[in-house]
């Protein structure tokens, strides 16, 4: 009996002695977004009370994983409906798989909203077009909550970035997307140059983008790429520049 | 009085002993024809690397990994579970506990020798496991590579999704996260023997197993829930109620960082460092434990 006692008081002091080492760890978890994950009745009514109970018991990216293939069987039947719905289950449920806001962002913004613009059942092309909007809406929607759970990866920002220059048309945001990518530690070596062009096509902004573009073009051969040779010598031209003070001397060549 | 011979009182603590039951308990599980599962682990492994071939190809290699992790997760678990609850009421049953306790075997080499037993039996399946997971993924990724060479050619491109694929492939983190389900796997088997000690049957010692794996995992997510999503401030009771069950039950939530190695994050060494420290500081401490129950258990 005391050989029980004893092995009760050691379970109950092991227990406080790892709980706040536990609760520590949980923290710096906590602090790399860890712990995003979002079980809640959203996604209970999405999952089988099965996979409920999966998710639950640590089997969540298991049962994530078999959710995008589901998600891949209604894109090829292009239920695009089904698709955000099952894409919105599968990142509550691994919130730091920026591969999953990504594919969601994707098949909104690209595939569901040409597909609602190309919808021969709707014969107005204005009925169309919202509905393509609206789809660049749900796309940006994936990439901003993305983002939220994963401040820290570039791929996100730099993809909504893109989403505002291709679809929205919106340079001003795709400039303040792009350079926040470019902020990120694993950022691509060319999205800060985007972050630059697309400040130059901001009504208003051509003096400060001339200066970042000329900022670029010092750093040296390297950066003398022809899209910033071109927006560098449209802005000399726009801005007045005078002539000794040109990088670009010939009008660029370059498209 | 009777001068019959007595049996020798063991004395000091014998890792030959030990490594002998070990290697006993490990050759007794192998007969019992547990390697069976494998066969269902590389089918699963293989259909995932078959039926994801559709998808884009970072999807295609992050499906396999979290199907072949997630099932590496249970097969681990069920197989340490299994095995661990029925080693000691199949050595009441057989009689052998009694003869193997009447040598000079103390009760916690036996214990320990066992529980050495089922680790190597759960590092062989690891093992096994581990070598279909890495087939499947040097099949996929060898697909994956033709595919891209017949897409996009030879040139800067093709050579380009080519770095991109054998990126996305294999990933050195991945043996970490296999040692991480090997360190979850240790726990449970640790646990199911403490458990098996003052149980008076296999079914229940499963039972309460299974009922600990779960609460392990829901444990951090009620405890979030109720102290910071619920909006009402938590009562003194509700504090207490959680506290206890905090110290209690172990949590599994910590050892998800394989989630993120699945997914291709970063985690850093200190995460891995601090997660097998604490599987380990639970191995000896439930080894322990069930040594007392044992202890003291009238056989």
């Amino acid at each position: 009996m005391r050989a029980r006692l004893l092995g009760v008081a050691i379970l109950l002091g092991f227990g406080a002695l790892r709980l706040p080492f536990e609760l520590s760890l949980e923290k710096q978890q906590r602090a790399l977004h860890y712990h995003g994950a979002k079980l809640d009745m959203s996604v209970r009514q999405q999952l089988t009370q099965m996979s409920f109970v999966a998710a639950l018991s640590g089997f969540r990216s298991i049962v994530a994983s078999v959710l995008a293939l589901e998600a891949h069987t209604a894109w090829q039947r292009t239920d695009w409906g089904a698709v955000k719905v099952i894409y919105d289950t599968i990142c509550a449920m691994t919130p730091r798989n920026i591969q999953a806001w990504d594919m969601g962002g994707w098949h909104m913004a690209y595939n569901a909203s040409v597909s609602a613009r190309e919808d021969s059942r709707t014969e107005r092309l204005a009925l169309r077009l919202r509905a393509e909007r609206e789809y660049f809406k749900l796309g940006e929607d994936f990439y901003l909550r993305g983002i939220q759970n994963n401040p820290d990866r570039s791929m996100l920002y730099e993809r909504l970035a893109t989403i505002y220059r291709d679809k929205f048309k919106d340079p001003l945001k795709a400039s303040e997307y792009f350079g926040l990518a470019a902020q990120q530690p694993d950022a691509m070596q060319y999205v800060h140059r985007f972050t630059v062009y697309e400040l130059a096509k901001v009504p208003g902004r051509e003096q400060e983008a001339y200066q970042r573009l000329r900022a670029l073009y010092d750093k040296g051969e390297e950066e003398h790429l022809p899209t910033l040779l071109r927006l560098l010598g449209e802005l000399e031209e726009k801005l007045n520049i005078p002539r000794d003070e040109r990088r670009i001397r010939e009008p660029s060549q370059h498209p | 009085m009777s001068d019959a011979p007595r049996s020798p009182r063991p004395r000091g603590f014998f890792l030959s002993r030990v490594n002998a039951i070990a290697a006993n308990t490990l050759l007794e599980l192998v007969r019992q024809k547990v390697f069976y599962f494998m066969l269902l682990f590389a089918a699963i492994a293989m259909g995932v690397a078959l039926l994801a071939s559709g998808m884009p190809f970072i999807e295609q290699f992050q499906v396999l990994k979290d199907a072949a992790l997630g099932a590496m997760s249970i097969f681990s678990w069920l197989l340490v579970t299994l095995a661990t609850a029925m080693i000691l009421p199949k050595d009441i049953e057989d009689r052998t506990l009694y003869t193997m306790l009447a040598k000079p075997v103390s009760r916690f080499e036996y214990l320990l020798g066992k529980l050495a037993g089922v680790m190597l039996l759960l590092l062989v399946a690891m093992g096994l496991m581990g070598l279909f997971f890495a087939g499947a993924l040097f099949i996929r990724e060898h697909l994956a590579i033709a595919e891209a060479l017949r897409d996009y050619g030879d040139g800067p491109d093709g050579q380009a999704a080519v770095a991109a694929i054998r990126q996305a492939a294999f990933t050195p983190t991945l043996l970490a996260a296999l040692a991480l389900i090997f360190t979850k796997s240790a726990i449970c088997a640790a646990l199911t023997l403490l458990l098996s000690t003052f149980a008076t049957s296999w079914i229940f010692t499963v039972m309460i197993s299974v009922v600990v794996y779960i609460i392990g995992h829901v444990q951090p997510v009620a405890r979030e829930y109720w102290l910071e999503q619920s909006g009402e401030a938590p009562s003194m009771l509700l504090r207490a109620f959680l506290g206890f069950v905090s110290l209690i039950f172990p949590d599994f939530q910590l050892y998800n960082i394989i989630d993120e190695i699945v997914v291709g994050n970063a985690v850093p060494l200190s995460m891995f460092v601090q997660a097998f420290g604490l599987g380990l500081g639970y191995v000896l401490v439930y080894t322990i434990v069930g040594y007392l129950f044992f202890s003291s258990r009238e056989l």
